[in-house]
């Protein structure tokens, strides 16, 4: 496989040999970052001796004060875990939108998918039922719910006579996201004591990320992230147009039915651990494409590594650059993303194709 | 006797409220290369489609060696009839080497790996194409005979017992429209049937082992090229505005602008 575009072949050759062991090392490089920075700053050899130390057979030195094992792994490692999930999941579905909808722009915030899931995990919260039952969580279902709803309605407003142009979609994307958002902070004023929590559904943020939370999200990723590589090869061949990819033998229905249930559950796991972060989906498939091309058997897990490595480290900033005070994450990915989408709006013009 | 590899009976198609095609019957045996003519909206891409089942027949049958075509799925129907579109749309940034195979995907569904044969055959689709010297380029760079050459070895990466070709030669030079009919002859003479939309008539007759008109949805007339491009019937579709001469030296039918007293060409009035 060769760069997409001669200007990315500079990163190719240092990248190109083994893309995936470079991800690797970006992903666990960030993790550690991110685990040691912070209010009370833990040194990185420290830190990894007490990693060590978890594992079985391993007995590490382990003279560490109490309150350093506290905050790397009661309060840092769930949010470190929490970012990267969220981070692989935006820019999963990102790059998974972008195949049905043949559109470089498509992206859970901008298509109004994340608001459609922060207002299905909001009437969930403000609803009586409880934070789980039997470990199944409701929360993460009522997003998936309304990240399905958001996106079968853009999906009909945006198609007139065939592919969606970007102008339709966006319009689409941005209606949507206006309507559910405003039912959110609509619920947030008339909620009650429970509206706390919606707050980070409409900012976007890691501070209240708990092991629990993120458990009860990781299956919907997980089954989604599955359901959309088997359909890899078929997002491939959905890369020319749908009729040449029926002539091809590509059931174009079938597959985009899937693909886009299996991205709004991956969406709706990011909304339910992190409320609505913007951008991510734009950014990440975008830099993974310019390097690895359009292949979605690689792009997909590519994509996932360093979307996971990209919002740990943008998760790190919007920690420390006001510390002690924090920044939510999606106010940062907003002031990243929205140059980068005037960017890519502006190079593709109206077409639509990748 | 064995069936015809494509036979088409009594085919409508209609499509919001217009009756696309009405009534069209027609054969391709395996080994021939037929040529499919017609004025602009006779309804030429829409007998394509519906013959691979992608435009919705209002009455009619189309089967694949006795079969009908909605009996097969649609990966099963990919790997025994290949389209090459009028204008088909790629990344810019694909590389010639990957479309080509895309062609294998109704071989490999979604799981299986290309294999070693895969690749072999993706390289011979490419040098039969005549593009294998492109495999390393994006189509994006690509002239437009180089771009319809790839999508043609695109489609004999399927391995086709079928090839449906929609206006392959529009926009080439005389000499890329000759090398795509080469294409097409030599797949036919391997055994598969090909079925060509064109728009230029003596190309049409040069190349074609039939042919058949279409106008307004119907067939006006089809076998042998000779047979179908006769004044009578290009009159009765184009209006008085071809003529017809003969090849003087293979006796194959030309058209050419008409020059009557109805029809007055600016150079001849020059003259």
């Amino acid at each position: 496989m060769v760069a997409a575009t001669p200007r990315a072949q500079w990163l190719a050759r240092i990248l190109g040999a083994s893309p995936f062991a470079a991800a690797t090392v970006l992903l666990l490089a960030s993790a550690l970052v991110a685990v040691t920075q912070g209010t009370a700053a833990i040194p990185l050899p420290t830190a990894i001796a007490m990693f060590l130390d978890r594992l079985p057979f391993v007995t590490a030195p382990a003279d560490v004060p109490e309150a350093w094992r506290r905050i790397l792994f009661e309060v840092r490692l769930p949010r470190v875990a929490a970012a990267g999930l969220v981070g692989a999941a935006l820019s999963y579905s990102g790059a998974a939108y972008q195949g049905v909808f043949r559109n470089p722009l498509a992206d859970p915030f901008l298509l109004g998918v994340a608001s459609g899931a922060a207002l299905g995990a909001s009437i969930a919260i403000v609803s009586p039922l409880p934070v789980d039952s039997y470990g199944f969580g409701w929360v993460p279902l009522f997003a998936f719910l309304g990240a399905c709803v958001a996106v079968l309605a853009v999906y009909a407003l945006s198609r007139r006579g065939g592919l969606a142009d970007n102008a339709t979609l966006l319009l689409a994307g941005i209606a949507l996201s206006a309507v559910a958002s405003g039912i959110t902070s609509f619920m947030l004023l008339t909620g009650g004591p429970k509206t706390f929590p919606i707050f980070s559904f409409l900012f976007g943020g890691f501070n209240t990320s708990t092991w629990t939370r993120l458990l009860l999200a990781t299956p919907y990723f997980a089954i989604g992230a599955v359901v959309v590589l088997l359909q890899s090869r078929a997002l491939n061949v959905l890369q020319l147009d749908e009729e040449q990819a029926a002539h091809l033998g590509v059931d174009v229905t079938r597959t985009k039915i899937i693909v886009l249930a299996a991205a709004s559950m991956i969406a709706a796991a990011a909304v339910a651990i992190a409320g609505v972060i913007g951008f991510v989906g734009l950014i990440v498939p975008h830099m993974v494409r310019m390097v690895v091309g359009n292949d979605y058997r690689r792009l997909l897990p590519l994509t996932a590594m360093l979307g996971a490595a990209f919002v740990i480290l943008v998760d790190l900033v919007a920690r420390r650059v006001l510390a002690p005070q924090e920044v939510p994450v999606g106010i940062v990915t907003e002031i990243l993303g929205a140059p980068f989408f005037l960017y890519l709006l502006r190079r593709r013009g109206s077409a639509g194709s990748l | 006797m064995t069936a015809p590899l494509l036979s088409v009976r009594d085919l409508h198609v209609r499509a919001g409220g217009r009756l696309l095609l009405r009534g069209v019957t027609m054969q391709v045996d395996a080994g021939e290369l037929v040529g499919v003519i017609g004025p602009n909206g006779a309804g030429k891409t829409t007998l394509l489609r519906a013959i691979t089942g992608l435009a919705p027949r209002e009455r009619g049958s189309v089967d694949l060696d006795g079969v009908a075509i909605e009996a097969r799925g649609s990966r099963e129907r990919a790997q025994s009839i290949a389209v090459v579109e009028q204008l088909p749309d790629a990344p810019p940034t694909m590389l010639v080497a990957e479309l080509v195979m895309l062609g294998r995907f109704p071989h490999l569904g979604l799981l299986r790996r290309e294999s070693a044969r895969d690749a072999e055959i993706v390289h011979r689709a490419m040098s039969r194409a005549g593009c294998g010297g492109l495999a390393g380029r994006m189509i994006g760079t690509l002239s437009g005979g180089e771009r319809r050459r790839a999508f043609i070895a695109r489609a004999l990466a399927q391995e086709p017992r079928l090839l449906l070709l929609d206006e392959p030669t529009a926009a080439l030079d005389a000499r890329a429209q000759a090398e795509i009919f080469e294409v097409a002859r030599a797949l036919a003479e391997g055994g598969a049937g090909v079925l060509v939309v064109i728009h230029d008539l003596t190309l049409a007759a040069a190349w074609c082992d039939r042919l058949v008109l279409l106008h307004e949805g119907a067939v006006i007339a089809s076998g042998e090229p000779g047979a179908v491009i006769t004044a009578e019937h290009l009159g009765a579709v184009y209006g008085p505005h071809v003529s017809v001469l003969a090849h003087p030296a293979t006796g194959l039918p030309l058209v050419v602008p008409a020059a009557s007293a109805e029809v007055r060409l600016p150079q001849a009035r020059r003259a």
